[in-house]
């Protein structure tokens, strides 16, 4: 179905079919996960729901991917994230040594990330009705006092910096699941980022938005972004992060690496003036060590838009597509 | 015509006489008094927002006479349609012209920027006269016009020139009617006018005045490239025979390959490089002065690098007194490319210039008559003994297209490359000049620009806007913003690709359904939202039926396979016989591409499959080895018609028509044969007999189409060996044909076809 590519089509059945009927100001935040307020405190709250083809590939597998996945969403808060659920729907004939491997690296992701997962629920399906195993999660967090993360925070001339480089868990599932043939081997970049997430803020990093680049990768939570807060973003394209291979492979298939899903890779909004410091931070952590400033916050602009500086100085409109990415040019 | 009235008009009395036309501008009111003042009428002619009016009052015999002169204006002023009234008299004592009257609805025919007259050019060149090296002479039959008028009527002060007062002399010969700058809205003359100055690329003035065109010449000697502003925008020139500047100016353009144009004062410059046939030296020295594709001569004096491995030259003659002047001084061709970085609209504005082509040129030829809008220079090729447009721009726009029936206000916005969009009201289509590919932000901008300008320049506003079925082409996405923001409420229409093809075929040539179109073309998105581009498609009163096409084949990696004609060729044998496929291409991809692509193929991985005719031909340049990765748009194709038109035959390769319904040209048997042929057949041969080939596939599904009409369309007819052939066979047949003229058949036009679209709702 086209509407699963974190495209345009997406968008649309979001916020014309489930937005309105649900309509309510948590909702209408519009972000990652929800910032619930109870008794003073304010708790980042979401769900995500993991349907990955096939269930273990380079790097991680769909249970490491249901913890990583949740975590981030709740970190992309600025939350601290304490507690996952975990429902389980399970296709007949699933070998119990996959689903128990899976469920230790779920335990394993969780147990490092030092958060509980503390309920959960598990069904079955006949047959040919699962692709194996689908696995939700959902999680709370804490959210500090002076935090506010958000679309709404961001402001003209923030920078924007990238923790890692791009597409690699797009890639490397794609390879897996399809059984192709590459020289090299790529690696899903699945991580937990809440630990990251956190170093910026105990180090006083005045972070005005985070993103998680997962579905549609970096273009397209750029756009989103973009044209929730009502700014044009800058991006140089020499300054994307992408790895030689990843890169070959996108060549060669055809294939923009700015709209290829990572897990465990962020866009951050900080104040120019932070720049540095927060990539001192970043550096310092393992998931942090290639982190990049790739571009910035320009001018408010009603639409909402994403420029891509290319290298000969021409600015290129990043889009959100409509699905199947089929060609533009005549 | 309502001459036959003036049979009862025997008691005097005033006639009151509109007229519609291209007579803005081109010294028609000037015409009009002499006319009267010979035909002893009083009264006056005003320019009004939708054309002329005039008033006479005088001898019914001579009123016969006038009106008889007023029908024959002068070239270029054309009438396309003129009204009388009978009124009461008024008694003029005499015969004048009023100030216009800004009233009235914006429908005059304003006239495109025209090249240079031979009057005016005599007059640069004559040391005795007042305009002698006055680099922006011009008079009522000649100088710009589209790109300097701000809003109609067309007047001085709603010009470029409001800013330029007249000076005596100038006020004189305006007000003059003997002079051929009477009412002329550009005069002006060294003492009043626009002037020149030359710059470095810091901004810094190197020359004034007549020193400017020594200076530039200069520059241009010693390698420079020089941003020079024109007509309709900046133009980069540099030595054409020079390798050096050329390849400078690819470096620096990021233009390795693509061909660039060439300027050269007089026809026997053109003469001296390329072959001309008559239609094409009448083509080049026409007011619209546009580039035309001509073959090269072996031994044209200038450097490979203007256009590597092509057998053709674009050429234009020098259109405006600067030009002239600069060639005159430098005494050789020159490259004269669009001023604009790889992808964007071409630069209007000095600052801008200086900021955008601050890492191109060396310096900067400018002046201070502003440009209002950009004109690219037109590009034009003679096919099948017609001139045709491939890009249409300066020369031509914004001449209507009209239509036989009224249309609704509407806007349509074109595609996603080579864009154009067009407005229509009334019996009038009126398509923007190229705006260029909408990859580009500066280009979407543009276009933002070019819509708003239409609007305003014909105080429309649309009650539908028309875009392509592709929801993610550029013009698309302008369009539903266009919608969003209107004040009333505006309905979007989609149109498909190739079905707006034909349409802008059709409505250049008036033509009505029933017809069968023909569309040859890249890839656009069709109904079925698989990629279509070997269409035919049978045109009724309300929408169309795919009658045929050719059959389907994948495009490993997507949009690269439009770039990458090995790939089609690629898609196109694993068609055929998958093994042999990666066998036959293994020289043209390293073990990790074809490892990847082989999965990508086999599981249906970005691998799309298109109908396309232009992919067809990208796979056989592929195949007979003559480009593997384009360059540039087209480079492919273009290589492989060259390589055809260098032999004569008239051998065909088989085909198969298939299929209940919809049938299917299965292109098997002609892929199979000419495979066999390679290894030892002569290429020009081969790529002839597959242009044969294809023609012979236009004529047969025709025949089985049984439509009397056939429009050719899409981007492929820009293959001059395809539609001679295509329409030869399909004439001998008994077909009549309809090809592309004033109309680019490529992208460029389908914002016309969306417009027309409009009139055939269900
Ligand atoms: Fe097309
Ligand atoms: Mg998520
Ligand atoms: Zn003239
Ligand atoms: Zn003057």
């Amino acid at each position: 179905m086209a509407h699963g590519g974190g495209g345009r089509l997406m968008q649309q059945l979001l916020d014309t079919l489930v937005r309105p009927v649900f309509r309510n100001p948590v909702l209408d935040q519009n972000h990652d996960s929800a910032v619930v307020e109870i008794n003073g405190t304010r708790l980042a709250f979401t769900t995500d729901s993991y349907v990955v083809k096939p269930l273990f590939f380079p790097g991680g597998d769909i249970g490491k991917l249901a913890v990583c996945g949740t975590l981030n969403d709740l970190a992309m808060s600025g939350a601290k994230p304490l507690y996952l659920t975990c429902s389980l729907i399970i296709e007949e004939g699933l070998p119990a040594a996959d689903l128990q491997r899976i469920l230790e690296s779920m335990q394993q992701a969780a147990s490092e990330a030092g958060v509980l997962i503390v309920t959960g629920d598990t069904k079955t399906v006949d047959r040919g009705k699962g692709d194996g195993l689908y696995i939700n999660t959902a999680g709370i967090g804490l959210i500090g006092e002076q935090v506010n993360v958000n679309p709404s925070a961001i402001r003209s001339g923030d920078s924007i910096i990238v923790n890692s480089d791009l597409a690699r868990h797009g890639i490397a599932v794609m390879l897996e699941r399809e059984g192709m043939n590459f020289e090299h081997r790529i690696e899903s970049d699945c991580a937990d980022l809440s630990g990251l997430v956190q170093e910026l803020l105990q180090n006083g990093i005045e972070i005005h938005c985070l993103r998680d680049l997962t579905r549609g990768g970096l273009a397209s939570a750029l756009i989103e972004l973009a044209s929730a807060s009502r700014y044009e973003f800058e991006l140089g394209e020499s300054a994307l992060p992408v790895r030689e291979d990843v890169r070959a492979a996108c060549d060669i298939l055809g294939f923009d690496p700015l709209y290829i899903a990572n897990e465990g890779c962020f866009a951050l909004f900080v104040p120019e003036s932070q720049t540095e410091a927060a990539l001192a931070v970043l550096r310092r952590h393992p998931l942090g060590q290639q982190s990049l400033a790739i571009g910035r916050v320009k001018s408010a602009c009603s639409q909402g838009r994403v420029i891509l500086q290319t290298p000969i100085g021409v600015g290129r409109v990043l889009d959100l597509f409509s699905g199947e990415q089929l060609p533009r040019i005549c | 015509m309502p001459l036959n009235l003036l049979r009862d008009f025997t008691i005097r009395e005033q006639l009151r006489i509109q007229v519609e036309g291209t007579i803005q501008g081109v010294g028609m009111r000037p015409f009009v008094f002499q006319l009267a003042e010979r035909c002893r009428q009083s009264g006056w002619v005003a320019n009004t927002g939708s054309g002329l009016t005039i008033a006479i009052e005088g001898a019914p015999e001579l009123q016969r006479q006038f009106l008889d002169g007023l029908n024959n204006p002068p070239p270029p002023a054309t009438i396309f349609s003129l009204s009388v009234d009978r009124r009461p008299l008024e008694n003029f004592s005499r015969f004048e012209i009023r100030s216009s009257e800004a009233e009235g609805q914006s429908a005059a025919f304003v006239l495109p920027d025209l090249a240079i007259c031979g009057d005016c050019l005599q007059d640069l060149f004559d040391p005795a006269g007042r305009f002698y090296r006055y680099p922006f002479t011009s008079c009522s039959r000649c100088g710009p016009r589209y790109s300097i008028i701000g809003s109609l009527p067309y007047d001085r002060e709603r010009t470029a020139m409001a800013g330029f007062a007249l000076c005596q002399d100038c006020a004189r010969d305006y007000r003059d009617p003997g002079n051929r700058r009477f009412h002329a809205q550009t005069i002006a003359c060294a003492q009043c006018g626009p002037v020149l100055s030359l710059h470095d690329r810091a901004g810094n003035r190197l020359a004034d005045g007549d020193r400017v065109l020594e200076a530039a010449c200069g520059h241009l000697r010693e390698g420079s490239i020089i941003a020079v502003k024109g007509i309709g925008g900046f133009q980069l020139w540099a030595d054409a025979a020079a390798p050096v500047a050329v390849e400078r100016l690819r470096i620096r353009k990021h233009r390795p390959a693509k061909p660039f144009a060439l300027m050269v004062p007089g026809i026997e410059d053109a003469e001296a490089l390329c072959f001309l046939s008559g239609l094409e030296r009448q083509a080049l020295a026409s007011p619209a002065a546009p580039i035309i594709l001509l073959k090269r001569r072996p031994n044209a004096a200038v450097t490979e690098a203007v256009a590597p491995d092509n057998t053709m030259l674009g050429v234009m003659l020098a259109y405006a007194p600067l030009h002239h002047l600069l060639l005159r001084g430098f005494g050789a061709p020159v490259v004269a490319t669009s001023g604009n970085r790889h992808g964007e609209p071409i630069c209007i504005d000095n600052a801008q210039a200086l900021e955008r082509l601050a890492d191109i040129a060396d310096c900067f030829l400018l002046h201070d008559r502003p440009i209002l809008r950009p004109l690219d220079d037109s590009v034009a090729r003679v096919i099948n003994g017609r001139l045709t447009l491939l890009r249409r721009a300066r020369g031509y726009v914004p001449q209507p297209i009209l239509s036989k029936t009224i249309l609704p206000n509407a806007l349509a916005v074109g595609g996603h490359l080579k864009n154009t969009v067009a407005l229509g009201h009334d019996l009038q289509m009126i398509v923007s000049p190229h705006i260029g590919d909408l990859d580009c932000d500066v280009s979407v901008r543009q276009c933002e620009a070019t819509l708003a300008d239409l609007r305003q320049f014909y105080q429309r506003g649309p009650k539908l806007i028309a875009h392509d079925l592709h929801e993610d082409y550029g013009a698309s996405r302008i369009a539903e913003r266009e919608a969003q923001r209107a004040e009333k409420p505006v309905q979007t229409v989609k149109v498909q690709h190739h079905y707006a093809h034909v349409l802008a075929c059709m409505a250049e040539h008036g033509l009505e359904p029933p017809l069968l179109g023909v569309v040859f073309d890249g890839n656009g998105l069709g109904s079925d939202n698989t990629l279509w581009g070997g269409e035919f498609l049978r045109i009724h009163g309300r929408g169309f039926e795919r009658f045929a096409h050719l059959r389907a084949f994948s495009l490993p990696g997507g949009e690269k396979a439009i770039r990458e004609p090995r790939r089609a060729a690629l898609g196109l044998l694993y068609a055929l016989e998958p093994e042999r496929a990666f066998e036959r291409m293994a020289p043209h991809f390293s073990a990790a591409e074809s490892n990847l692509l082989a999965s990508a193929l086999k599981k249906g991985i970005n691998c799309p499959l298109t109908t396309s005719a232009g992919r067809l031909f990208d796979a056989a340049a592929s195949l007979l080895g003559l480009c593997q990765v384009n360059r540039f748009e087209g480079q492919a194709a273009i290589a492989l018609e060259q390589c055809a038109a260098a032999v004569e035959s008239d051998l065909v390769y088989d085909f198969r028509i298939a299929g209940e319904g919809t049938c299917v040209i299965d292109w098997q048997p002609m892929i199979e044969q000419l495979l066999t042929d390679i290894p030892t057949g002569n290429h020009g041969l081969i790529a002839r007999k597959f242009h044969n080939t294809l023609a012979a596939m236009i004529a047969a599904i025709a025949e089985r189409a049984g439509e009397p009409a056939v429009a050719l369309s899409g981007g492929c007819f820009q293959n001059a060996l395809l539609v001679e052939q295509a329409a030869g066979k399909l004439k001998t047949a008994g077909f009549r044909v309809y090809c592309h003229e004033k109309i680019p058949p490529n992208d460029g036009g389908l914002s016309l076809g969306q417009l027309y679209a409009v009139k055939y709702l269900g």
